[in-house]
């Protein structure tokens, strides 16, 4: 897919809860087209100590208001300062990077999204594109108590929701592979992306009932375009560049056990 | 009236003194969307060597002040796969197209450089003595006038094209290097590779990247470079190629006036990847600003 460089303009900046906002941006020509699970670099300007752009997954594209969301999660001085930007800043952004997930093969196919924290930004875009394809997917959405939990209207707007969280302040008290939607229903298709310990699980879960997984990868990036050889895993096919051929692999490429 | 912006580096041409870092800029490819690769003065591919490298082990890269520290390791699938995969996609790029070598041992870097001075339409090597992240060969050549003198006698005596040598900035006197692989047969000097650096994680009390360290990039080395390359334009009689922290045309500019004939833009790929048409363009503009005719005006001159 091609990628482009675009100065976009911020609509608004949500904040969804603390340390987390929701950056809503446009531009004055459609945007290019963009797939679930790929990324793109944010520029970050004013931050002494941020000198790399941030790779951001892509939350949502809304064509219909021209508009590509993305989820932000603060975690240093580059992410904070984005989060101060204001409507009509102008963001710097180079989209869309990477692979993202494999659409469903059929609208039959019973497609299992699961997502811990900030990893359960891209799986809304999936979610439409899936709810255009026909589809209803279920979502899993685990976090450490309900405040965790964000965007959770439109989510199920678009599949069934099932939530774990390990206070039990909302859905089953536990870990995602804990829910009991696990046990009770079977699933042609898994998609994960959240903290590499519950992708771990989750890939195993389709390991023992021989289920495709997909999990997104988030290695420390440089370039984001495959040039700099920063970000490789480890696959069965030597080091590769999770911006380029990732972030989204099977876990069939994967040498995690 | 135009500025003419072309330089040459011994007998290579170069339309504009833009070339891109090796290690930066992928094969040019992966930045084919962003701009038009012909463009460029040249391209400077990633580092290649005669067997596959897996590279290093994750994690590679840390982010710094004004920078980065990278351990990639040479990561490449060696140069029968460049000669039969990746050549046939670039050899059409209408620019210089330079494959960076690189080597555990004079041998090793003799018979990559033999097996490229075959294909037709790569212009110059650029010979990699000085990368910090490999355990054997790499910069282990560039820190001593001797092993950096061997390596070039044993390309020069098998490649016969403009041939670069890549300088090492981990040493006490770069201009003595400069000058012993100008006698063994340079054809020009490129630097500055990247500055050995590390950074510890407190918390864990361990090292960040994998191999411990790494060589630091980006604008917080600049002042260094520019130092080493004034050192260097006036210690040889080859041309320089100037390289460290270019972000934008006046940092260009600075490389020149240091005795530069040509610069690289690497890690500033990463931030912008349209960079390189912005520093041409501005290159043009200074010089229109300071009367110049042609870029050749400036190399070398600044005043002291």
């Amino acid at each position: 897919m091609r990628k482009y460089v675009l100065d976009l303009t911020l609509k608004s900046n949500e904040r969804l809860r603390e340390g987390y906002f929701l950056l809503k941006l446009t531009d004055g020509n459609p945007l290019p087209p963009m797939e679930p699970g790929q990324f793109a670099e944010l520029k970050v300007d004013g931050s002494e100590t941020t000198f790399l752009r941030r790779p951001i997954s892509i939350n949502y594209v809304d064509e219909q208001q021209n508009e590509v969301w993305f989820l932000v999660h603060e975690v240093g001085d580059g992410t904070r300062r984005l989060g101060t930007l204001v409507a009509g800043d102008r963001l710097n952004v180079v989209l869309p990077l990477g692979h993202g997930f494999t659409m469903p093969s059929s609208a039959s196919e019973r497609y299992l999204l699961v997502g811990g924290g900030v990893g359960t930004a891209p799986l809304l875009y999936m979610g439409k594109r899936m709810a255009e394809a026909g589809c209803r997917p279920t979502f899993l959405l685990g976090g450490r108590s309900a405040g965790d939990l964000m965007q959770l209207d439109m989510f199920r707007a678009l599949g069934d929701v099932c939530i774990t969280t390990e206070d039990g302040s909302a859905g089953e008290r536990g870990f995602v592979t804990h829910h009991s939607v696990l046990s009770a229903a079977s699933f042609d298709r898994i998609a994960v992306c959240g903290p590499k310990p519950m992708m771990k699980a989750v890939a195993a879960y389709a390991r023992s009932k021989g289920t495709e997984c997909e999990v997104s990868l988030e290695n420390m990036m440089a370039c984001g375009v495959g040039a700099c050889l920063c970000c490789v895993e480890k696959t069965t096919e030597g080091h590769v560049c999770v911006c380029k051929e990732g972030p989204v692999f099977n876990i069939n490429r994967l040498l995690w056990q | 009236m135009a500025v003419d912006l072309s330089v040459n580096i011994g007998d290579l041409f170069l339309k504009n003194p833009v070339m891109t870092a090796s290690g930066t800029f992928g094969y040019g490819l992966e930045f084919a969307d962003f701009i038009p690769l012909e463009a460029l003065g040249g391209i400077i591919v990633k580092g290649t060597t005669l067997h596959p490298r897996e590279g290093n082990p994750y994690p590679r890269m840390v982010e710094t002040p004004q920078g980065m520290l990278n351990c990639v390791g040479l990561q490449n699938k060696g140069v029968d796969y460049f000669c039969s995969h990746i050549y046939p996609q670039i050899k059409d790029i209408n620019t210089n197209m330079i494959v960076n070598v690189s080597g555990s041992c004079p041998e090793d870097y003799a018979e990559c450089a033999e097996r490229i001075n075959e294909l037709e339409c790569i212009p110059a090597i650029e010979l990699n003595i000085s990368c910090p992240n490999v355990k054997q060969g790499g910069m282990a050549f560039g820190v001593t006038a001797e092993g950096a003198a061997s390596v070039v006698k044993a390309v020069r005596a098998v490649y016969d094209k403009t041939l670069i040598v890549k300088l090492s900035p981990n040493v006490t006197d770069i201009a003595g290097i400069a000058r012993s692989v100008e006698d063994a047969g340079a054809d020009a000097v490129s630097l500055i590779n990247t500055l050995m650096g590390m950074v510890i994680d407190i918390e864990r009390r361990r090292p960040v990247l994998s191999i411990s360290t790494g060589g630091l990039s980006g604008p917080a080395v600049r002042p260094i470079a520019v130092r080493m390359v004034w050192q260097v334009a006036q210690a040889v009689k080859i041309p320089v190629v100037g390289l460290g922290g270019i972000m934008n045309a006046r940092d260009a500019v600075e490389f020149l006036l240091a005795g530069a004939s040509a610069i690289e833009i690497g890690t500033a790929n990463f931030i912008d990847p349209t960079v390189t048409l912005k520093v041409i363009r501005g290159i043009e503009d200074y010089l229109e600003r300071h009367g110049c005719r042609s870029v050749r005006e400036i190399i070398g001159a600044m005043e002291c």
